[in-house]
């Protein structure tokens, strides 16, 4: 075997000299196979997708501003030359559908896992790339496409108007025998592309981290980002493809005339809220899982400590990846479960907060006798600790069976998993952008921006959001563009604090155009001692292809990735 | 470096395995429609009746009868879904039985369209844990049902309500129970 590996390492050696040779713009960009351009593609595409979906939620806000409907009606006149109201409040339902959708598929989904997860599970485990780098591609563009079908589904008949007006759930009768046109279909096509790309993206990942891990890299020594990866992807691999048989029999069940959620045909339109949940419940843990990878190494690095409890909080996210798969009917408790039933997912659900309250408890302790650094990924990192507590609060009132009776569909739901997600997992991702954005452009941003963006953003958000508690406990309905006027006062104050929102991306923005015409060159590792997984042993971008020679992790640091023995 | 040698063939077997797991998760997707039906069927889940044979419900008359007697009032609804041209309900809106006693109810349908329509009935029992306690003997929604144009008949269904009902706490305070029949069109 001398000679293989003899020619193997020639082969290495040789293309050492030209490790940054990089291939001309489209073959580079539109037919990448190398996992950092295709984290940067995921990451871009999430940023456009993002302001789609934010720019959505303002129409929605604005509409929101007042009792009547002010916004629609004028809205479907421009768009569609139409007058009708119905048309309007159709475009209300699209609107929800589209910024759901569009969030969790296209926004927060590519940029933590194809975005973050591409860029930084090789370096950190000491890889050279992917372990299916053409597949990786093959990922990126499906959600690409899939974007666009959803896009296209706006512009195509969906029952009273054009689009798809299901909410993201995609519920039957209403995305049956309710929705006559293509745009459901084409909503249904978008989330079978996205969910084919995920389910790739998912055994790409996880093949790299069980194969590809750099020699001495033992799975108790992976950093938390790369276990939450991990977690991560197990999950998509387990949930997705149930969400794709769902929604294949919704697609039959519209086209072909089965009757699989049709009473009249022997079917159950609660066995697609069944089939769905038990997606859809995996499926927040995957939008905020490599959130806490990510936080955890903020909170380390800026505590200059390892993070504390390293097998606790890697095990607890199997434990919340695990334990996800068996609550998802508490999405459904006035279906008409019985009280046996709805017993058991309340106290399953609850359950959930014991791993998620391990680690809420050890990023603290990791900061606790730290040497804290308050950088702009650590603001932004405490933000989503406080923010994520909040939603955690509310989840565990709503998990109660007998509260959500009266909770169910009001507001109090909406302003959980906002701030769950919209705060929480939003909040993750500006932390991992600011943490590793100079890294991937090698520019420094400017720290003040960042903490400029980081405290608007913050006042706007909890403006936005909080209101919709009391809101919801005063009994406003979601998915309603219009409400008695009781409500106005907060909703007001809610679409103040949208545009406070807005503002503060106009800041990210300018930081952006900061960063790339007058940001300094980034260090490799530019936040000092604290930094210590492999990603920080590479220059700043890293070189077009890394770790050509393995690094060896040696014996001695145990918690936190390990470090590299010099080369 | 004779480590990164080893990967394309490992990798692939694990890639294999993964799609295996995708696919099988794929199946049990498709797999949930019959064992959703058999789950309710069997559990009496979400209002599902049950069906009886005849020498179940003897046995279940005498043992109501040791058990002293009670009584429970059964209600009952019948209408059609959409594009069904047909008029159907309930000859009496409600019957009070003894527990465990066979009984019978009559539904009346009459097709109002100029041609033959064929329909089956779907049905469950309100509230919903009476489910596993409400059986059927004989009921016209077992078999789909035709009507000639203009055609009326009178649809019988013979029913009991299993007295291990009085058993279960949850049952407690039941005091009516509503059978709904909704009428679809075949075909």
């Amino acid at each position: 075997m001398a000679t293989t590996a003899d020619h193997f390492q020639a082969h290495a050696d040789e293309h050492h000299h030209d490790a940054d040779h990089k291939p001309g713009f489209f073959a580079r960009w539109f037919m990448s196979t190398n996992h950092k351009d295709i984290g940067t593609l995921y990451l871009i595409f999430a940023i456009f997708a993002g302001v789609i979906g934010g720019a959505i939620s303002g129409v929605m806000r604005a509409e929101l501003a007042d009792p009547g409907i002010q916004v629609l009606t004028p809205l479907v006149g421009w768009l569609y030359n139409e007058t009708d109201l119905d048309q309007a409040l159709h475009m209300w339902n699209v609107l929800i559908t589209a910024h759901g959708l569009i969030m969790v598929f296209f926004m927060v989904m590519p940029a933590m896992i194809g975005g973050f997860g591409n860029w930084f599970i090789p370096l950190m485990i000491g890889a050279p790339d992917m372990a299916f780098p053409r597949m990786n591609n093959v990922s990126f563009w499906l959600t690409f496409v899939a974007f666009i079908s959803l896009l296209l589904s706006s512009f195509v008949p969906g029952g009273t108007g054009l689009g798809a007006g299901t909410g993201w759930t995609v519920y039957a009768p209403l995305s049956t025998s309710g929705s006559v046109g293509p745009a459901v279909d084409f909503a249904i096509f978008s989330l079978h592309l996205a969910g084919a790309g995920s389910i790739l993206g998912a055994i790409n990942f996880i093949t790299t981290i069980l194969n590809m891990r750099a020699p001495g890299m033992t799975l108790h020594k992976m950093p938390l980002f790369v276990w939450s990866v991990l977690v991560t992807a197990f999950l998509l691999l387990l949930a997705l493809p149930v969400l794709a048989a769902a929604i294949t029999m919704l697609l039959t069940d519209r086209n072909f005339g089965t009757t699989f959620f049709d009473p009249a045909g022997g079917g159950d339109p609660v066995l697609y809220q069944h089939l769905f949940w038990f997606f859809g419940h995996p499926e927040v843990y995957i939008m905020i899982l490599p959130g806490f990878g990510m936080i955890s190494q903020i909170i380390a690095t800026f505590s200059r400590k390892p993070v504390f409890g390293y097998l606790g909080m890697a095990y607890a996210m199997v434990a919340i990846g695990v334990v996800g798969f068996v609550v998802w009917a508490h999405h459904m408790y006035v279906v008409g479960l019985n009280v046996n039933t709805k017993m058991y997912f309340t106290a399953a659900t609850m359950v959930i907060a014991v791993p998620t309250g391990i680690k809420i408890f050890s990023w603290i302790a990791t900061m606790w006798g730290g040497s804290l650094e308050f950088k702009s990924p650590m603001v932004w990192a405490l933000g989503f600790i406080f923010l994520f507590t909040v939603g955690g609060v509310t989840g565990v009132v709503l998990a109660n069976g007998g509260i959500d009776d009266y909770m169910h569909d009001t507001y109090y739901v909406v302003a959980h998993f906002h701030y769950v997600l919209s705060l929480g997992a939003v909040f993750a991702l500006f932390a991992g952008f600011y943490y590793w954005f100079p890294k991937m452009s090698g520019r420094m941003h400017s720290e003040m921006l960042a903490h400029i963006h980081f405290w608007i953003f913050f006042v706007g958000v909890n403006m936005i959001f909080f209101p919709m508690h009391f809101l919801g406990m005063d009994g406003m309905p979601r998915r309603i563009p219009d409400y008695p006027a009781a409500y106005a006062y907060w909703n007001q104050f809610a679409t103040v604090g949208y545009w406070i929102m807005a503002g503060s991306m106009l800041v990210f923005f300018a930081n952006m155009l900061y960063a790339f015409t007058a940001g300094k060159k980034a260090a490799p590792n530019y936040w000092g001692e604290g930094a210590t997984t492999l990603e920080w042993t590479l220059t700043s971008p890293p070189p077009y292809h890394q770790f050509e020679t393995l690094p060896v992790i040696d014996d001695v640091d145990h918690d936190h990735g390990g470090t590299v023995a010099p080369a | 470096m004779n480590r990164t040698a080893q990967f394309p063939e490992k990798n692939g077997r694990v890639a294999l395995i993964l799609l295996a797991v995708a696919a099988g998760m794929l199946a049990l997707g498709f797999a949930s429609v019959p064992l959703y039906r058999l789950f309710c069927q069997v559990t009496g889940f979400g209002g599902t009746t049950q069906r009886a044979t005849l020498a179940e419900s003897v046995t279940a008359e005498k043992l109501a009868q040791s058990a002293g007697g009670r009584t429970i009032s059964v209600r009952f609804d019948g209408n059609v879904s959409a594009g069904m041209p047909w008029t159907f309900g309930p000859e009496q809106v409600t019957q009070t039985v003894a527990i465990g006693r066979r009984n019978m109810a009559l539904f009346s349908a009459k097709n109002n369209s100029s041609v033959p329509v064929t329909g089956t009935a779907s049905f469950n029992v309100e509230p919903e844990q009476a489910g596993p306690y409400f059986n059927k003997i004989q009921c016209f929604c077992f078999t789909e049902q035709t009507l000639q144009p203009g055609q009326a008949v009178d649809m019988p269904v013979i029913y009991y309500v299993d007295p291990k009902a009085l058993d279960d706490p949850d049952m407690k305070g039941v005091e009516q129970i509503t059978l709904s029949y909704t009428f679809h069109r075949k075909g």
